[in-house]
């Protein structure tokens, strides 16, 4: 009785999640335009404030081991098949909860003054609450399919807000571009889901868990499956080879880059995967193959990001990048390692980019680097943000990166050293890139025009808090995993433990490092990391070396500034074939086939009508003639028939 | 059955009608005056009258003699309709030749 009326109190605040960012959107949408700007702006942030008021009601009020799940309605059913519409609240999805609501809110707060003087304000608002909503529906579902509708409409959103500037034809085709990159992964995401449901009966995460482990491990079933669902999650969370959509996402307004390019949607990947841990661990060589692409990601997107100019651009590779590194925490099995990372990266890099929209601010829409620098005067508060935030970033004690990044190395250390080495290599190259943007933006002299110079100003409060308040999370975030080789309680772990726990007995099980080891590795990554941060500073604020301009760049170097030529790679392989196809298409099928056929039916048609009307001549003797020469006819087919 | 009917063979009404049925097809597709036309017209109907009222007889039945009556009826105001457009084309063109009506055509 008692627990059926805690379950009660607190079905109630879970509904309402969802509920309130829907009803931002609804009322924004419908009625928006009648509603002055501001209101819409703040109505909207409370909508995501409420939200996030009933998640932490439910993180403070649910017992351990408690889930909530709502059964809302029977949803599909036709012969076996039962697939229902229900909310299913764990600690994994309380702590996305707790991540989309809470950074939400701040970006929304963050968005109202960044965005006050665009013409579309009332519509970005809206889209973001929609966004919210369908990121929130892909996080609660209890089943794949509920998953995927959150899944789809976050998609949606993305390319509406990528596209949001859609008088700028190349932030269209960024937005296309992202929308497709991301349809791919989908297809993979719904044939995994078909497999899943011909096999095991349901989607229902629970069932399908259980149906999994009886087929036990490396069953090439669960191999296929959990392939498909990997590709899905490679493109929502730009992994090789989906990657390339997400530095294009960077025409978005930055806000947008912070909330769903960086801190949730593109975490949507590695929530499913963590989600179906128990199918990914039945199955080895996917696992392995997310570590392999993983590993590539992370130090490819962290080696481009040496040599991008766009200081949104830097940030986007260097999310990729750490996006990679989530992956390979799921590819050696540390489920709740990957996810910890997901959520000190979300503080961070939501961090990282309100810093940078900060920046481009100030500057009135400049994104280069070569052209700022010695921002740290003018724009203190900006600065400081964003300095701790690159700290959080390079994995320096005692920031939130640190940690989470410290136990994704050690794994690695235990799984195989040479995953450690380049893992490590990567993290230093990010801590070298994020540094080399710090010090080109906010040390020496400014470099642009005096014009802009001139009105160089620190953003609005509304902007600075969201600042403050996510590096403080980004400080202090860290502390929620300390390392249990050390013998501290990794309280993100514990929590998580109940997700993560039957995929345990299927995974590779390491003898726990030594102390001295553990500590040994720590110190070698801050040392390291820490030396390149030097290095950095001597290179770009000691010589004051400037990046070259791109023309001028040669060899490796132009390689790396032009990505490797990945995209151009895609768009000569894939792209252009399929634009030569269809022109093929259009000459041979549309126009010599489809195009001939009508037009020969039409031109029959009037031919024979023009021959036709002759008869019509008007005479009347020839009328009566006709018939009844017909009559004959008909008379003599009668008798000789 | 009538004395004189039978005196003439079955045959011979079927001849004459359609003798009569023939000249009036070839008075219409051959004679250019529409008052001609319309006359042979009824030529035709009326063959064909002669054609029933004697299978008619011959078979005993009345069916036949109460369908003239209404074919009568119907060529009356056929015949009715028929002038009547003679008289306004008449009055437009002054001729009933209807080899001048042919405006209407492609």
């Amino acid at each position: 009785m008692n627990n059926l009326l805690q379950d009660t109190a607190l079905i109630f605040p879970a509904l309402l999640i969802p509920l309130f960012p829907l009803i931002g959107f609804m009322v924004n949408g419908v009625f928006g335009k009648y509603l002055p700007k501001q209101i819409t702006g703040w109505l909207a942030s409370l909508a995501i404030l409420g939200s996030f008021i009933c998640a932490a009601y439910l993180f403070l009020n649910m017992n351990k081991g408690s889930n909530i799940n709502i059964d809302m309605f029977e949803w599909i059913s036709f012969a076996h098949i039962q697939i229902g519409f229900g909310f299913l609240i764990d600690p994994l999805t309380l702590i996305m909860l707790l991540v989309i609501t809470g950074i939400g809110f701040l970006i929304h707060l963050y968005s109202i003054s960044y965005m006050h003087e665009d013409e579309g304000f009332t519509r970005f608002f809206t889209y973001l609450n929609m966004f919210v909503f369908f990121m929130l529906l892909l996080v609660m579902g209890n089943n794949y399919l509920v998953m995927f509708i959150g899944w789809e409409g976050v998609g949606l959103c993305s390319y509406l807000l990528i596209g949001f500037w859609f008088k700028n034809n190349a932030y269209n085709n960024a937005a296309k571009k992202a929308f497709i990159m991301n349809r791919i992964g989908d297809l993979g995401f719904l044939l995994g889901m078909f497999f899943m449901l011909f096999y095991f009966g349901s989607l229902n995460y629970d069932v399908v868990a259980n149906e999994a482990a009886k087929l036990g491990i490396n069953n090439s079933l669960i191999t296929i499956t959990t392939i498909l669902l990997f590709v899905g999650a490679s493109g929502k969370s730009a992994q090789i080879p989906l990657y390339t959509w997400l530095p294009d996402a960077m025409a978005g307004p930055t806000p947008v880059s912070a909330l769903i390019h960086a801190a949730t949607m593109v975490t949507a990947g590695i929530y499913m995967i963590v989600r179906s841990n128990v199918l990914f661990a039945l199955s080895p060589i996917t696992l392995e193959v997310i570590l392999i692409v993983g590993i590539l990601t992370s130090v490819m997107a962290a080696i481009i990001g040496l040599l991008q100019n766009d200081i949104k651009k830097v940030l986007a590779y260097s999310t990729v990048s750490q996006l990679g590194l989530m992956f390979c925490a799921l590819g050696m099995g540390a489920f709740s390692s990957g996810m910890f990372h997901v959520v000190t990266h979300a503080f961070f890099k939501a961090l990282l980019f309100l810093g940078s929209g900060s920046v481009i601010h100030a500057l009135h829409g400049e994104q280069d680097i070569r052209n700022m620098g010695g921002l740290a005067k003018y724009t203190k508060v900006t600065f400081y943000t964003f300095f701790i935030g690159s700290l959080a970033i390079s994995g320096i004690f005692p920031f939130a990166g640190f940690f989470s990044k410290d136990e994704i190395l050690a794994h690695a250390f235990q799984e195989n050293i040479v995953v450690w080495i380049i893992l490590t290599t990567s993290s230093l190259i990010t801590a070298f890139y994020m540094f080399r943007l710090v010090y080109l933006t906010f040390f020496n002299e400014f470099r642009g025009t005096e014009d802009v110079k001139k009105h160089i100003h620190e953003s609005p409060a509304l902007m600075t808090i969201p600042l403050v308040v996510l590096t403080i999370l980004s400080v202090i975030g860290g502390f929620m995993g300390l390392p249990e080789g050390l013998g501290f309680t990794h309280a993100f772990g514990n929590f998580l433990s109940e997700v993560t726990a039957p995929s345990l007995p299927y995974l590779k099980q390491h003898q726990h490092l030594s102390h001295a080891t553990e500590i040994g590795l720590m110190i070698f990554a801050v040392v390291a990391a820490l030396s390149m941060i030097v290095w950095a500073r001597i290179k770009y604020v000691k010589n004051k070396e400037l990046p070259a301009a791109d023309e001028s760049l040669t060899g490796l170097n132009k390689i790396i500034s032009n990505k490797f030529y990945v995209d151009e790679f895609y768009n000569n392989i894939i792209v252009k074939p399929i634009t030569v196809l269809s022109d093929l298409f259009l000459v041979l099928i549309d126009k010599l086939i489809i195009d001939l056929a009508v037009n020969a039916t039409a031109w029959v048609v009037s031919a024979t009508g023009k021959t036709l009307r002759l008869l019509q001549n008007g005479n009347t003797g020839f009328y009566v003639f006709a018939m009844v020469i017909g009559m004959i006819v008909l008379l003599l087919i009668r008798v000789i028939l | 059955m009538n004395q004189t009917l039978e005196a003439v063979p079955q045959n011979w009404y079927l001849i004459l009608s359609t003798l009569l049925f023939c000249i009036g097809v070839i008075g219409v597709l051959f004679r250019r005056n529409a008052i001609i036309i319309l006359m042979c017209i009824e030529l035709m109907l009326n063959s064909v009258n002669l054609l029933l009222v004697a299978f008619s007889a011959y078979a005993g039945n009345n069916d036949g003699q109460v369908f003239v009556f209404f074919i009568m009826v119907v060529a009356a105001a056929e015949v009715a309709v028929g002038l009547a457009l003679l008289m306004s084309i008449y009055r437009n063109i002054a001729s009933t030749d209807i080899n001048v009506l042919n405006k209407l055509k492609w």
